[in-house]
C-alpha cells in the first residue's frame, strides 16, 4: 500500500514539476537555448514572495498575484537586455551568461538571506493537512491544489498558443525566425513575451515549492532546473502536455527510489534523467504536434 | 565589354607558411625564467603567500581546461566539478592505503582521464544546452553515488591520511611544488594540444563548427581529446585541493563554485586564447583576496563581471590586449608571408 | 542601345524601389559589386542569373536580411538601408522567401494569419486570397506539410499578399515547381497586380521571366551584365550577358544618362 501512496504522490508531484517545465520548454522550443538559470528565477519568485508576505502581511495567496505579473515583467525585461544580447553573439555566450546569471542569483541570495531554507504558507490549512482515501493512502490537500493548477496552467498555454495572435507568432518565430521577420513580426519582441510565459509560470511553480517545501537559495539548481529539464526531455521537447507527462514519471521515478532507499529519491531521479539522455541522444527532434 | 574580369592570381610558389611569430624565443625564455623564480618561491616568500599561490595554481589549471572545452572545442560544461572531486578522491583513496599523496596526484590524474571516457560516451552526442545540463546531472550523480562509500568518509568527508610526518614547513613547500608542476605540466599540455594537427582541428572548431565538420576534419576525436585532457586536468587540480585542503569533503570538492570560478576566470581572461585563463585568474585572485571576508561576493561580483564581458567584449580582457598589440605570448597561430618579407604583419595577416 | 530603360523621366516620379552601388559581402566574399537599378511603380522588374550569381543575395538585402557593406536602398524615395526586416515589411516590403518557407506547425490559416498580423491597409485580406486561389479554402486548417509544392508556393504568395505589399519581393517561384504549375503562378500576376502592386523577382527560368517582365536585369558573378525591357534585347545578348560571353554589348548601364 505504500506503494500506492508513492504512486500518487508521485503523479500530483508531476504537476509541480510541469510547472517548471512549461516555460523551459516554451523557451527552449522558440529560442532553441536553455536557460540555465531558469530554476533559480522561480527561487527568486519565492524569495521575494516570502519577502513580502512578511511586509506587508497579505494573505500567503495573494503573493501570487503580485509575484507572478512582476516577474512576467521581469522576464521580458531581462530578455530584451541580457538574453538577446547573448544570442546575438551565440548559443555559447547564451549559456554562459545564462550560467553566470544562475551563480550570481544564487550567490546574491545566499549573501543577503543565508543559506537558511525558508517556506511559505506554513500555517495554512491547505498547506499542512491532507485527506485520506481507505485506510493507507494519504494525500495532501496541497498537491492536489497544485496538480490542478497545473493542469489550468497547461490549458491556458494551450489555449494561448493556438488560438492568440502572439501564441501564433510565437510559433511562427519558432518554425522559421527569418520567414516571422519577413511578415512583419519583431523576434525579439516574441522572444520577450515567450520569457514574460516562461518566467510567469516559473515563479508560480517557485511559489508553490515554497509552500510544498522548502526554499534554499541553491534549490534553483540543484531540484528546479533539473526537474524542469528532466520533464521536458521524457515528455519531448515541443510537447506542452509532455512536460506533464515527464513530470509525472519523474516525480514517479522518484517516489519508486524512495521507498527503495529514502535518500535514493534524488539519485533515482538523476539516473532517470540520464537513461533518457542516452536513449534519446539528441535530445529529441523538435515535434511539429503541439507547440 | 567583356563583363568577365580575371581576379589577378598570385603565384603559390611566392608564399611560405610560417609558425610563430620572431618573439617566440623570447616567450620560451621568460617563461622559463619565471617558473625557476616561482620555484624558489616556498624560500622566499611567507608561506601565506605560497598557500595563496597554491589556490592560484589550481584555479588557474581549472580555467585553462575549460578554457579548452569551451573556448576550442565548444563545449559548455557544468559539470566539471566531477572530475575535480574524483581528483581529490582518487588521492584519498590511494593515500588511504599507504601511498604518499603527492605521489597519487599523476595517478589521479590519469584516473580522471580515464573516468572521462564512460562519461564522454554518456554526453559526446548532446548539443550545447543538453550537453551543459547532462554534464551537471552527471556531476550530481557521481558525488551522490561517492557518497554512499563511508570507508571513504561517506557524506561527511574525511582528513587525508599520509602527510602527518611533515613540518608545516615543509609541507606547505611540497604542496606549493607540486601546483607550480600541475599548473605547468596543464600549460605545456594545453600548448602541445592546441600546437598540434589536432589543434588546428580545435581553432577550426572553434571557429565554426559546421564549416570544420563539413571540411572532413576529424571533430570528434579532436572533442573527445580535449574531454579527456579536461578531465585529467580537472583531477590534477583536485588531488592538488585535497592536498592543500589536507580533508576531502563531498559537498567541498563537488561544489559547482570550481566551475562557476573557472568559467568566470576564463570569460573574463579570454575564451579560445591560452593568455586569457591566466589573466583571468589573476582577476579572480584579486577580488578573492580583497572580498574574502565578503563570503559570496566575490563570486556575485565576478558573476557580474564575466556577464558584462561574455557580451561585450567576447575575447575578454586578453582579446583588448590583442587586438590592439596584436601579441600572442603563446605562438600557436600560423602566418602567411611572402618569401623575404621579413616584418611582423605578414601579408594577410594572421590565419587564427 | 539608345534608351535608357531605367525609367529616368521625371514625369514619371520617383522610383518605388532604387538601389544605388550595392556593395553584398557574405564575410570575407563579395557577392554583390556596385549594383545600381530602380523599380518603378507597376512593373514587374525580374533579375535574371545563373547559380551563384546574387540575385537571390540581391532580393534577401533589398528585404532586409543582408546587411550591405556599401551603397543605398531606397524605398519611394526614403532610405531604408539601416532598417530592420519586419520594419520595412511593415512599409510595404514583402518578400515571398525562396524554398517557401512556410510555418510548418501551423496549418494553412494560420500560416495567413501570421501574413496578415502585421498589414497595412489595403485590398488584400485573408478571404481575397482564398477568392484567388479557389482551393484553398476548404483545406485552410491542414497543416502545410501535406500540401504540394505548387499549393504551398501559393500559400506563400497569399502569405505575403495579406499583409497589403507595395512591393511584392518573389524569390526563385519556380524552384522545384513542374513548369505547368509554375506558368500557371505566373499567370495570375496581372490579377494579383491589378490591385496596384510592383512586383520584383528573381528567376533562374530565363524564358519565364522574359514572359512576364516589363524589365529585365540580369547579373553574373555579382555584377550587372544587362538591363533593359524584354522587347529591345534579343535571345543572344541575354544569352550571352548570363553567362558571360565576351561581345555581349549591354545596353542601358545603371545610372547612365539618368541623374544619379
Amino acid at each position: 500500500m505504500a506503494w500506492v501512496n508513492a504512486i500518487i504522490q508521485g503523479i500530483l508531484t508531476g504537476g509541480l514539476y510541469a510547472l517548471f517545465a512549461c516555460g523551459l520548454s516554451l523557451l527552449f522550443g522558440v529560442m532553441k537555448v536553455v536557460n540555465l538559470a531558469h530554476g533559480d528565477l522561480a527561487v527568486v519568485a519565492g524569495y521575494v514572495a516570502i519577502g513580502i508576505i512578511t511586509v506587508t502581511h497579505i494573505p500567503v495567496l495573494w503573493s501570487f498575484v503580485v509575484v507572478v505579473p512582476v516577474m512576467a515583467v521581469v522576464g521580458y525585461v531581462v530578455q530584451r537586455t541580457m538574453i538577446q544580447g547573448a544570442l546575438d553573439r551565440s548559443v555559447l555566450t547564451t549559456l554562459m551568461v545564462t550560467f553566470g546569471l544562475s551563480v550570481v542569483i544564487e550567490n546574491g541570495l545566499l549573501q543577503f538571506f543565508t543559506a537558511n531554507s525558508r517556506g511559505l504558507g506554513t500555517g495554512l490549512a491547505l498547506v499542512t493537512d491532507s485527506f485520506t482515501i481507505g485506510s493507507q493512502i494519504q494525500i495532501a490537500y496541497l498537491l492536489v491544489v497544485i496538480f490542478a493548477v497545473a493542469v489550468v496552467v497547461l490549458l491556458g498555454l494551450q489555449y494561448f498558443l493556438s488560438a492568440s495572435k502572439y501564441g501564433r507568432l510565437i510559433r511562427a518565430v519558432a518554425d522559421d525566425k527569418e520567414a516571422a521577420q519577413l511578415s512583419g513580426a519583431d523576434h525579439r519582441h516574441v522572444f520577450g513575451i515567450a520569457a514574460a510565459v516562461a518566467f510567469g509560470t516559473v515563479a508560480l511553480g517557485g511559489i508553490a515549492y515554497g509552500m510544498y517545501s522548502q526554499l534554499d537559495p541553491t534549490t534553483g539548481t540543484d531540484t528546479i532546473l533539473l526537474f524542469a529539464f528532466a520533464a521536458v526531455v521524457i515528455g519531448g521537447l515541443g510537447s506542452l502536455w509532455g512536460t506533464l507527462v515527464g513530470g509525472i514519471a519523474l516525480g514517479v521515478a522518484q517516489q519508486i527510489g524512495a521507498q527503495i532507499n529514502i535518500s535514493d529519491e534524488v539519485l533515482a531521479g538523476y539516473l532517470v534523467f540520464l537513461v533518457i539522455l542516452v536513449l534519446r541522444p539528441q535530445g529529441l527532434t523538435a515535434r511539429r504536434a503541439q507547440s | 565589354m567583356s563583363p568577365v574580369t580575371e581576379p589577378s592570381v598570385l603565384p603559390a610558389a611566392d608564399f611560405r607558411v610560417t609558425r610563430s611569430q620572431r618573439n617566440v624565443a623570447w616567450t620560451g625564455a621568460v617563461a622559463l625564467i619565471v617558473v625557476i623564480v616561482l620555484a624558489m618561491f616556498p624560500y622566499i616568500v611567507y608561506s601565506g603567500t605560497t598557500t595563496i599561490l597554491v589556490q592560484a595554481f589550481i584555479v588557474l589549471t581549472l580555467a585553462s581546461m575549460w578554457n579548452l572545452l569551451a573556448g576550442y572545442a565548444g563545449l559548455v560544461s557544468v559539470g566539471q566539478q566531477a572530475f575535480v572531486g574524483l581528483g581529490a578522491y582518487f588521492v584519498l583513496i590511494l593515500a588511504i592505503h599507504g601511498s604518499s599523496p603527492f605521489l597519487a596526484l599523476p595517478v589521479a590524474a590519469i584516473g580522471c582521464g580515464l573516468a572521462s571516457l564512460p562519461l564522454w560516451w554518456l554526453v559526446s552526442r548532446l548539443r550545447s544546452g543538453y550537453f551543459a545540463i547532462a554534464t551537471w546531472v552527471l556531476a550530481a550523480t557521481v558525488m551522490l553515488i561517492i557518497e554512499k562509500f563511508s570507508s571513504i568518509g561517506g557524506g561527511t568527508g574525511m582528513p587525508l591520511p599520509g602527510l602527518a610526518g611533515l613540518t608545516p614547513a615543509l609541507l606547505t613547500a611540497y604542496t606549493y611544488w607540486a601546483g607550480l608542476a600541475v599548473t605547468v605540466v596543464a600549460l605545456v599540455a594545453i600548448y602541445l594540444v592546441l600546437r598540434s594537427r589536432l589543434g588546428l582541428v580545435l581553432t577550426a572548431i572553434r571557429d565554426d563548427e559546421v564549416a570544420a565538420r563539413s571540411s572532413g576534419a576529424r571533430v570528434d576525436l579532436a572533442r573527445l581529446l580535449v574531454f579527456v585532457v579536461a578531465g585529467a586536468g580537472c583531477g590534477a587540480a583536485g588531488g592538488l585541493l585535497a592536498i592543500s585542503q589536507l580533508q576531502v569533503q563531498p559537498s567541498a570538492v563537488f561544489s559547482i563554485q570550481w566551475t562557476a570560478e573557472m568559467a568566470f576566470a576564463t570569460i573574463i581572461g579570454g575564451l579560445g586564447t591560452i593568455e586569457g585563463p591566466i589573466i583571468g585568474t589573476a582577476v579572480y585572485m584579486v577580488l578573492q583576496q580583497t572580498l574574502a571576508s565578503y563570503n559570496a561576493w566575490y563570486l556575485i561580483i565576478l558573476g557580474l563581471v564575466a556577464i558584462i564581458v561574455a557580451l561585450f567584449a567576447r575575447r575578454g580582457l586578453w582579446g583588448l590586449v590583442d587586438a590592439r598589440l596584436g601579441v600572442r605570448l603563446f605562438p600557436v597561430g600560423y602566418w602567411l608571408r611572402r618569401n623575404g618579407d621579413r616584418s611582423r604583419g605578414g601579408l594577410l595577416g594572421r590565419l587564427r | 542601345m539608345t534608351a535608357p530603360a531605367n525609367g529616368e523621366e521625371s514625369a514619371a516620379g520617383t522610383p518605388l524601389v532604387e538601389l544605388r552601388d550595392l556593395v553584398v559581402h557574405h564575410g570575407q566574399l563579395q557577392a554583390l559589386d556596385s549594383i545600381s537599378l530602380r523599380v518603378m511603380p507597376g512593373e514587374v522588374y525580374a533579375i535574371i542569373g545563373a547559380n551563384g550569381a546574387g540575385k537571390s543575395t540581391l532580393l534577401r538585402t533589398i528585404a532586409g536580411l543582408h546587411r550591405p557593406t556599401s551603397g543605398t536602398i531606397r524605398f519611394d524615395g526614403k532610405d531604408v538601408t539601416g532598417l530592420r526586416p519586419e520594419r520595412r515589411a511593415r512599409q510595404g516590403i514583402v518578400m515571398v522567401p525562396e524554398g517557401r518557407r512556410l510555418f510548418g506547425s501551423l496549418s494553412v490559416m494560420e500560416n495567413l494569419q501570421v501574413g496578415a498580423t502585421y498589414s497595412r491597409p489595403g485590398p488584400w485580406t485573408i478571404d481575397r486570397v482564398f477568392e484567388l486561389f479557389s482551393w484553398m479554402h476548404d483545406r485552410r486548417g491542414q497543416p502545410t506539410s501535406q500540401l504540394s509544392g505548387g499549393e504551398q508556393q501559393t500559400v506563400a504568395l497569399g502569405r505575403a499578399l495579406v499583409a497589403n505589399p507595395r512591393v511584392l519581393l518573389l524569390d526563385e517561384l519556380s524552384l522545384g515547381l513542374a513548369p505547368v504549375v509554375v506558368q500557371r503562378i505566373y499567370g495570375m500576376l496581372p490579377q494579383i497586380m491589378a490591385s496596384g502592386l510592383t512586383v520584383l523577382l528573381v528567376e533562374q527560368d530565363v524564358s519565364q521571366a522574359l514572359r512576364v517582365a516589363s524589365h529585365i536585369h540580369c547579373l553574373l558573378e555579382g555584377r550587372t551584365t544587362l538591363e533593359g525591357r524584354p522587347a529591345e534585347v534579343t535571345a543572344e545578348r541575354v544569352e550571352a550577358a548570363y553567362f558571360g560571353l565576351a561581345g555581349a554589348g549591354v545596353g542601358g548601364q545603371p545610372g547612365e544618362g539618368s541623374e544619379s
